[in-house]
């Protein structure tokens, strides 16, 4: 991935490993990106009443190389899909995905020949954040949990092998796609 | 070894050093005083009161992965954060931090290096800084980039010529362009009537000292100016292609360079090391930390310019003015303050 993998021949071992974990969770910047209303709604969460943003050391960068954190905040019309789709190539591993609101977990109420049932059928997603739109403090919980995730990625994938990880990602993405339930 | 060149050798290690620490704290520092005049708390969740987060920042840029586009020019895609990261401290060997001192009954001197030539070193530097921008823009094969890169070569060229012509008051008035003999001549006392005021150059070189001002913040890219990489506009400008630490070269280099040249602006306006009550480095470090605040405060208050108006600026309003001064402090040198 980056530099990490170097460390592994010398002698650096385990409290680099939580060291970096606590650095990756602890800056995970988003991308500065909106759909539709919940983009209202996650504006409102990094302004000042809730100032989710700066205080968990989370900044918007505009260009995708440099996010770590993608929100799908709103409905993914089919004509959009392909950028969402393009602007999460774009973006450098480590990448994480939160689906903000019942449009982008599964289509909300627009089940029409316009709209994508879920932006989870585009690209994989980590956290879903349930609501329409969801308030902010349902997107800080989201946020919590992503990091708590992330943490548990990195040490399953130091002491595991990057395989196990992506093992437990897979397992954890398909867990939560679970519990949303059936779509139409 | 002379020992001379030792002791150079030494303090430059500790400026560059103490510069890399401060620049690291700056966007600290930055975040909360936006926070706070945004009514806004800033980082406080990544150790105490927020304190490790420019260190988690650097780890985390330092481990994510470095794409390289498949169409960009590599060499000098590689090549350019480097230049721009590597030239943003250089400016800070002419800075004098002080009188020398004896260490171990050695007289240290506190500046790396007095050089006679010591303003225009400081300017040439700063331009060639921006090649870093205008390699990085055009060697991403970006558009974006491109377009930054172009922006920040014409933005530079323009402000350059304004900051080089600001400081001709300065240079008029203390006959040098040695930092060290410019500190020095500010030290003094000047007596105007019953006035006993410090002989800085803000008092008699005050329209200088504002364009110089304006014409520094452009000159760092910095918001209002910081239209090479206006995210509105240009996604990220020149360093949109750039992720992980060749990014973070690019934000060091901005973060420096701000710190440079506030120093740079405290030494030749205000008197540097001078003060009212015992003279030292204190008194540097508190007048660059205006110049600090003034930068984040206008990047809060003051929205972006748009191009033409950039332009306007400076060809149309600075610099005029700046060659008004020029003539006023030339007639000044040469006939006395009687001729008012």
């Amino acid at each position: 991935m980056g530099i990490e993998d170097r460390f592994e021949k010398s002698i650096l071992t385990t409290s680099v490993d939580s060291v970096f974990n606590w650095a990756r969770r602890s800056s995970l910047w988003w991308l500065q990106f909106g759909l539709a209303c919940c983009a209202i709604e996650m504006i409102s969460a990094a302004m000042p009443r809730y100032d989710l943003a700066e205080r968990f050391g989370m900044l918007y960068r505009a260009s995708p190389r440099q996010a770590d954190l993608m929100i799908v905040s709103g409905t993914v019309t089919k004509k959009m899909a392909p950028v969402v789709r393009q602007l999460y190539d774009q973006m450098s591993e480590p990448k994480w995905v939160v689906s903000m609101g019942s449009c982008a977990n599964i289509g909300g109420p627009f089940d029409t020949y316009a709209v994508v049932q879920g932006v989870d059928q585009v690209i994989p997603v980590d956290v879903y954040v349930p609501g329409c739109p969801p308030v902010p403090e349902a997107l800080y919980f989201g946020i919590l949990e992503l990091q708590n995730k992330v943490i548990k990625y990195d040490t399953i994938a130091k002491k595991q092998g990057p395989d196990e990880a992506e093992a437990y990602r897979e397992e954890s993405r398909a867990e939560a796609q679970a519990e949303l339930g059936p779509r139409r | 070894m002379d020992a001379n060149l030792l002791s150079s050798y030494i303090f430059a290690v500790i400026v560059l050093n103490v510069l890399l620490g401060l620049m690291a704290y700056m966007t600290y520092i930055e975040r909360k005083v936006m926070a706070a005049m945004q009514d806004r708390i800033g980082p406080n969740r990544t150790g105490p009161v927020g304190l490790l987060q420019p260190i988690a920042d650097g780890l985390k840029l330092l481990v994510k992965e470095d794409i390289i586009p498949k169409h960009a020019d590599r060499r000098i895609f590689l090549l350019a954060p480097l230049l721009s990261f590597v030239l943003a401290p250089v400016a800070a060997a002419v800075i004098p931090f002080g009188d020398s001192i004896t260490v171990f009954g050695h007289e240290v001197n506190l500046y790396v290096a007095d050089i006679n030539v010591a303003v225009l070193y400081f300017l040439a530097i700063g331009s060639m800084g921006v090649f870093g921008i205008i390699l990085g823009g055009y060697a991403s094969a970006n558009r974006y980039s491109l377009l930054g890169g172009l922006r920040a070569a014409a933005q530079v060229i323009s402000y350059e010529i304004i900051l080089g012509l600001s400081l001709i008051g300065v240079i008029i008035l203390s006959g040098s362009l040695s930092l060290v003999e410019i500190v020095n001549q500010q030290s003094e006392t000047l007596t105007i009537g019953p006035l006993q005021l410090p002989n800085w150059f803000i008092l008699s070189q005050p329209l200088a000292f504002i364009i110089f001002l304006i014409a520094a913040v452009a000159e760092t890219n910095r918001a209002p100016f910081d239209l090479p990489e206006a995210e509105t506009e240009l996604i990220g400008g020149f360093h949109t292609e750039y992720s992980g630490f060749r990014f973070s070269f690019f934000f060091l280099a901005e973060y420096i360079s701000m710190i440079v040249i506030s120093l740079f602006a405290a030494t030749i306006f205000l008197g540097g090391t001078d003060g009212p009550i015992q003279d030292g480095v204190w008194w540097l470090a508190l007048k660059a930390c205006i110049f600090l605040f003034f930068y984040i405060w206008l990047r809060t208050t003051v929205p972006r310019f748009r191009y033409d108006q950039l332009m306007g600026l400076a060809w149309k309003v600075l610099l005029p003015l700046v060659l008004i001064n020029i003539l006023l402090t030339g007639f000044i040198r040469l006939w006395g303050l009687g001729m008012l």
